[in-house]
This record gives structure tokens, C-alpha cells and sequence, in this order.
């Protein structure tokens, strides 16, 4: 690429002025900007609304909330969390911005159906908030039949927010499979795919093959309340574990939507940050696949209590644990690629760390409840809640946070305040624990999941928990503030701040809506070190 | 280059065109079969759901089968196959350069798209008529395994004539593109990709039919 003249070339944050042209843009990294902000909103909205739940269970006993109302805001924090925050955060911000810059390209194969996907979502995402304007939903973000079917609560609007988001969610997949397949340079062979790509290429994989199964899933219940059609309603014969079996198709597979990105992001910055080149990257491409695979054929774990022949739930049960083999994969090599590196403690890498380590603790007690006898014991209890928690928050959202920090510089070319962002992780993640640590051992002691009250003996967990939620919040709050003063008073960041390899440091910061005036030839595996000059 | 990894060099061939954002057909063909996969998928869950009922409600199903008119499927059927034939001839006359025979065919294809519509209609028609619809007084006094068989034909075929009904203004779109030339021998790949998705929706039906009607 000739860098002079991609030096003169306006930046794509001043490519065009006002917002019409940010509204009308088929700019992939100005899309991922467009995602970014919406996320963020939405995001912190499911925040307050998780912080209502903590205050609520502050005390044993009704507080200021009220039972129906602790139904509600928990329906809705789930459902914010999970389809507006998790699910697209880093493959629709990250992943836009940076898959066509990693493979050499100037944009995804179809720029105008990746606009139009980020109107599905915002779409999805005011159906979503409507509901709360009409009172609120009180099923839960699984909208189990047959509750689903015969609440009074108004379940059309998120129903149809979840069948929306899902199209956005496939249509994006859709993009990044073709995008990977037509745009890579041809210089760049599937093995010299910097490890992001290949975990965007595994999660789009899974979108596309199972959000259609939950999307007219969904749609029954929809035609289930609307017309009495009877598939699932036991009145009329149908059969209510159907649903779930069907939900969780979608469902399981979709933990690995928010995992597998986020697996991608630490084996991009575990190398960056320890200056080698990442051990094993073969088994780290090939595991993302594996947990793709070995992911869609899991989903029975969730229904263990359900109501199964002992056969299925053996066989459900062996599947689990062989699910966890991939995962143990990367975290393997991501330690190995640390030994003997050069380690640099910088904020992206803190979040990388804290990855290994929340995850780790998330897949460990995954194991208690793919074992079947364990899982009769804590199935339905707060251990599930603090499971989940530890694996997507401290998983896809904490790398979120990550990715946002590390390529902060590249996307807004400025650097923020090193040691402020490192305070705020100091937060984060203390609170992050102190929230959800109790959980398990609340849950071990008993505690029902989804309970606005509780017996006072398990008090202490639940006023832990609610100081950590504030500590965890203090640390968003700061961190997003330091990014946000970073916006705009932070230093110039130059091309390739980290010293990284890949094709996205090669081009300025912030890129030029046309990144590379012609295809970059790749000489050299992504992280390949050895030959690197001196950088500033 | 600010590390040296990477130097520049003009590509020239498809992958360069592609590149370039140009005209690449090959990615709208990828992106089409992608997308019919997820239409496999929409309706494969239902099949399951079919697969399972039918499993429990074997004879129940078989009469709710003998509700339905053998005769007026197996029309449906001919109507959507010549359709399929329509839509594939068209495409073959317009990689022959013979732009006003594919619309002929276009139209053809629309035609009978709107015949089997109309007939499905009269065919939902009669079943309202003899109170077979979900939630129908009637129908609740059926066997339980009769519900769910016409809960999900309902269902089912109702989605399928959805699919019809998008189909349509999708095929007459691809026949004014042809008219104005934005749709050439060179530039096929829309009329190539409405065409997959039409023998799709003919395929969904192919196993609709003996699903539903056939099985009594």
C-alpha cells in the first residue's frame, strides 16, 4: 500500500459530514462505529436494569420493586443482555471494523446488506423497548411455553425483537462467510489468517445454521397465542419439552456466538502483548471449528430436569465434557504462548488475562452441570446464574472491553490514559467477582434462581453481591469515561502502537474509507515477529 | 510500510476484480446458497416438529390427512413444478441472448405462482368452511393428534404460501431488470439467484405435499 497517499486520503470518521451520511453509510468500519454506539446504549440500559435486580435482592424480603416487577426487569435485562449486548457486540463492532482490514480487504462482500442489518437490529432493538412501554414481560428471556403462551403480559413485542435481531445476526453471518471467502487477498491462505478471522468464520458458521431453528420457533409461540394451534400446548396434546429442545438448538450453540469471538480477540492480543508468535495455531483455528461442531450438538444439558430418556441424557452428558476439550485447547496455548515471552502488562492484555481466568472459572462449573448427578442439585439454583455470568460477561463482554481497549488506537487514532484504563480493570474486575462469586456458593447453599426474596441465611451472599455490582459498575463507569476523554484529548496514535502484526497496524489511524489503494501482498504468518523493525 | 511486512503489488484476474468491489457473481451465488441454507433450517425445524408428532400421532394424523383433497395437492404440485420448469427455461433463454423469451417465461413463472395461490386460497377456504381452523369449535372435538396436524398444515403451508407471495414480486423485479439491461447474458447473477430461490420453495413443497396429503 502507498502509505503517502493513504496519509492524504481523509480519514473515514471525516469522509462525509452530518449524520445522514453516517445513517446512509456502506462503510464497514463506519458500521461497526454505528454498532458501537448502539451497543453501548443498550448496554448500559441493561446495567441499570441489573443493578435494579441487585438492589431489589439487597435484602431479604420485598424492597421497592416488588415480585412482578422483579419478573419484568429480569426478563428484560436478559433479554437486553443477551440479543442486544452479547450476541452481536463483538462480531457486529469488532468484526466489521476489523475482518475485511485482517484479510486485505476494503470492505465485506455485500456493504449494503451490512447496513441494512444494522437497521434490523435497531430495529429489534426498539421492539424490545417498547415492550417495556407496555408494562413489561414477565416469562424470563426463554419465554418458556407454556407460561409464554398464557401470560398477560404483552410477550408479541420481544418475540418478534428476538425474531428480528436473529435476521440481523444471520445476515451479518451470511457476510463474513463470503467476505472471508471472495475478499481475502490471495497472498493470505487459510492458514495465514490471523486467528480473529478464523473465530469470526466459526461464529458466523453458527449463525447462519442455528438462529433460523429458534426464529420460527419463536413464531410458534407467536401463532400459539395468536391462533391456539396447538404444537406445543399440552391441553391440546402438544408437547411443551419440544419448545425447549427446539429454543435450545438455537440456544446453546448461541453461548459459543458469544464465546468464540472473544476466544479470537485474547489469541490476538496474547501474542501482541508477550512478543511471539502464538503457540500452536493450527489447534487454535481448528479448535474454533471444533467448538462450533461439538457446540451445536450439546443443547440437551439444559433440560437434564426436563423430562428425558436416561440414554439422551448420557449421551447429552458425554457431549458436554467433550465440548470443553477445544476450550481447554486455547487455553493452553494462549499460556504457553505467554511462557518465556516478553511481557508487556499493558490494559489490553489485563483483559486478556482476566479472560483465561473468568472463563476458566465459568467452564469449570460448566462441568458440574454436565455432570448429570451434580446438575439435579444446582439446576435452577443462583450457581447457574453466576455460571453464566462468568462465562458470558467475564467471556464475550469482558473481551469486548478488551478489543475496544486495544484497538481503540486504530479505530479513533488516539491513545488513552494508560493508567486510568488500569484502574478502572482494577474495578472491574475485583467487582466482577465480588458480584458473582457469591452466586455460586448461594447457589451451592440452595438459592433459587429468579426469586426476588430469600431466606435471611443466605443474606450475606446477596449483600456481597450488591456491593460488588456497584464496584463493577464504578470500573464501567470510569473506563468508559477515560475512552470518552480519550476521544477527544488524547494523544495521536501512530500506525501500529502495539507492535502488531497483522494487516490492520499496516494501514494509518483511523483508516481511510479505502484502506488498501490495492490488494497488500502477505509475506508472513500474523504473528510473526522476527522480522519487525523498530516502531513508534 | 510502517513494519515492513507487507509491500504492494496490482492484482489482476477475478480475485482482483473482487477486490476492487466490482461485479462479482460468485459472492452473490455464495451468499444465496447461504441464505437458502437458513431457509432449510426454518422450515427443517418444523419438519422435525412434524417427524416427532407424526411418530406419536400416527393414525390420528392419517385421518387428519383424509380431510384433505388428494386431487387438488397433486394440482398444486404439476402447477409449481411447471413453474420451476418456466423459471429454469427462462434463465437458459437468457444465457441464449434471447432477453424477450426469458420475460415470456418470467411471466409464465408468475402466472402460475399466482394460479396456485388461488387455488390454495379456495383450498384454506373450504377447510374455514367446514370449521378446520385453529381453535375452530369442530375441530377441538376431533382427536387431540388431529389439532396438531392441522396446526402445523396450517402452519406449514402457510409459510410456504408466504414464500410464494415474496417470490412473486421478486421474479417480475428480475423481469424489468432484464428489460432495462441491467439483467444480461454477462449479468446474471440476480435472475440466477431469484431462480434458486424459486426451485427451493418448489422443493419445500415436494415433500409438503405427500407429508400432508399422502399419508392416509
Amino acid at each position: 500500500m502507498d502509505a503517502a497517499a493513504g496519509a492524504a486520503a481523509p480519514n473515514y470518521l471525516r469522509a462525509g459530514k452530518g449524520l445522514a451520511s453516517w445513517l446512509t453509510t456502506t462503510d464497514h468500519k463506519r458500521i461497526g462505529i454505528l454498532y458501537l454506539i448502539a451497543i453501548l446504549v443498550f448496554f448500559l440500559f441493561a446495567v441499570c436494569l441489573g443493578l435494579m435486580i441487585r438492589l431489589e435482592l439487597f435484602s431479604p424480603g420485598e424492597q421497592f420493586v416488588g415480585n412482578q416487577g422483579y419478573n419484568r426487569i429480569l426478563t428484560l435485562h436478559g433479554i437486553t443482555m443477551i440479543f442486544l449486548f452479547i450476541i452481536p457486540s463483538v462480531p457486529a463492532v469488532f468484526g466489521n471494523f476489523f475482518l475485511p482490514i485482517q484479510i486485505g480487504a476494503n470492505d465485506v462482500s455485500f456493504p449494503r446488506l451490512n447496513l441494512a442489518s444494522w437497521y434490523f437490529y435497531i430495529g429489534g432493538g426498539l421492539f424490545a423497548l417498547g415492550s417495556v412501554i407496555l408494562g413489561g414481560v414477565d416469562t424470563g428471556w426463554t419465554f418458556y411455553i407454556p407460561y409464554s403462551a398464557d401470560t398477560a403480559d404483552n410477550v408479541y413485542l420481544p418475540i418478534l425483537a428476538a425474531f428480528i435481531l436473529g435476521w440481523s445476526s444471520i445476515l451479518t453471518g451470511l457476510n463474513f462467510i463470503v467476505t472471508v471467502h471472495r475478499l481475502r487477498v490471495p497472498s493470505m491462505p487459510w492458514f495465514r489468517m490471523p486467528l480473529f478471522v478464523w473465530a469470526l468464520y466459526a461464529t458466523s458458521w453458527i449463525q447462519i445454521l442455528a438462529t433460523p431453528v429458534v426464529g420460527i420457533t419463536l413464531l410458534l409461540i407467536l401463532l400459539e397465542r395468536f391462533l391456539g394451534i396447538g404444537i406445543f400446548d399440552p391441553a391440546k396434546e402438544g408437547d411443551p419439552v419440544l419448545y425447549q429442545h427446539l429454543f435450545w438448538i438455537y440456544s446453546h450453540p448461541a453461548v459459543y456466538i458469544m464465546v468464540l469471538p472473544a476466544m479470537g480477540i485474547v489469541s490476538e492480543i496474547v501474542p501482541v502483548f508477550c512478543r511471539k508468535t502464538i503457540f500452536g495455531y493450527k489447534f487454535i483455528a481448528i479448535s474454533s471449528l471444533a467448538i462450533a461442531g461439538i457446540g451445536s450438538l450439546v443443547w440437551g444439558h439444559h433440560m437434564f430436569t426436563s423430562g428425558m430418556a436416561d440414554l439422551e441424557r448420557i449421551v447429552f452428558s458425554l457431549l458436554t465434557f467433550l465440548v470443553a476439550i477445544p476450550s481447554g485447547v486455547k487455553v493452553f496455548n494462549w499460556l504457553a504462548t505467554m511462557y518465556k515471552g516478553s511481557i508487556r502488562l499493558a490494559t489490553p492484555f489485563l483483559y486478556a488475562l482476566a479472560f483465561i481466568f473468568l472463563f476458566s472459572v465459568g467452564g469449570f462449573t460448566g462441568l458440574l452441570q454436565g455432570a448429570l448427578s451434580t446438575d439435579i442439585h444446582i439446576h435452577d439454583t443462583s450457581f447457574i446464574v453466576a455460571h453464566f455470568h462468568y462465562t458470558m460477561f467475564g467471556g464475550g463482554g469482558v473481551m469486548f472491553f478488551g478489543a475496544l481497549h486495544y484497538w481503540f488506537p486504530k479505530m479513533f487514532g488516539r491513545t488513552y490514559c494508560e493508567s486510568v484504563a488500569r484502574w478502572a480493570f482494577a474495578l472491574f474486575f475485583v467487582g466482577f467477582n465480588c458480584l458473582y462469586f457469591p452466586l455460586f456458593l448461594a447457589g451451592l447453599a440452595g438459592m433459587p434462581r429468579r426469586y426476588a426474596d430469600y431466606l435471611p441465611e443466605y443474606l450475606v451472599y446477596h449483600r456481597i453481591s450488591s456491593i460488588g455490582s456497584w464496584i463493577l459498575v464504578a470500573g464501567i463507569v470510569l473506563m468508559l469515561a477515560n475512552l470518552l476523554r480519550a476521544l477527544f484529548k488524547g494523544e495521536r496514535a501512530g500506525r501500529d502502537p502495539w507492535g502488531g502484526a497483522t494487516l490492520e497496524w499496516t494501514v494509518p489511524s483511523p483508516p481511510p474509507t479505502h484502506q488498501f489503494a490495492a490488494p497488500p501482498v502477505v509475506t508472513r504468518g500474523p504473528y510473526e515477529y522476527a522480522r519487525e523493525r523498530a516502531s513508534g | 510500510m510502517a513494519d515492513g511486512g507487507t509491500t504492494s503489488t496490482d492484482l489482476h484476474g477475478a480475485a482482483g476484480a473482487a477486490h476492487a468491489g466490482g461485479y462479482d457473481p460468485m459472492a452473490a451465488k455464495m451468499g444465496m446458497w447461504l441464505f437458502l441454507f437458513t431457509e432449510v433450517l426454518l422450515f427443517g425445524a418444523l419438519f422435525i416438529v412434524y417427524g416427532v408428532y407424526l411418530h406419536g400421532f400416527t393414525w390420528q394424523f392419517q385421518q387428519g390427512s383424509a380431510r384433505l383433497s388428494i386431487p387438488v395437492g397433486a394440482v398444486n404440485t404439476a402447477i409449481l413444478l411447471t413453474s420451476s420448469l418456466t423459471m429454469a427455461l427462462a434463465i437458459a433463454a437468457l444465457q441464449r441472448a434471447r432477453p424477450a423469451r426469458a420475460r415470456r417465461l418470467l411471466f409464465a413463472t408468475v402466472g402460475c405462482a399466482g394460479a396456485f395461490l388461488v387455488i390454495k386460497a379456495f383450498e384454506w377456504a373450504g377447510k374455514f368452511a367446514h370449521g378446520v381452523y385453529p381453535g375452530a369449535a369442530f375441530l377441538l372435538e376431533q382427536s387431540k393428534g388431529e389439532i396438531v396436524f392441522f396446526g402445523l398444515y396450517f402452519t406449514m403451508t402457510g409459510l410456504h404460501a408466504l414464500h410464494v407471495l415474496v417470490g412473486v414480486p421478486v421474479i417480475l423485479w428480475a423481469g424489468r431488470r432484464i428489460r432495462s439491461g441491467a439483467i444480461s447474458p454477462e449479468h446474471s447473477v440476480f435472475l440466477e439467484n431469484a431462480g434458486l430461490y424459486w426451485h427451493l420453495v418448489d422443493l419445500i413443497w415436494i415433500y409438503l405435499f405427500p407429508l400432508f396429503y399422502l399419508i392416509s
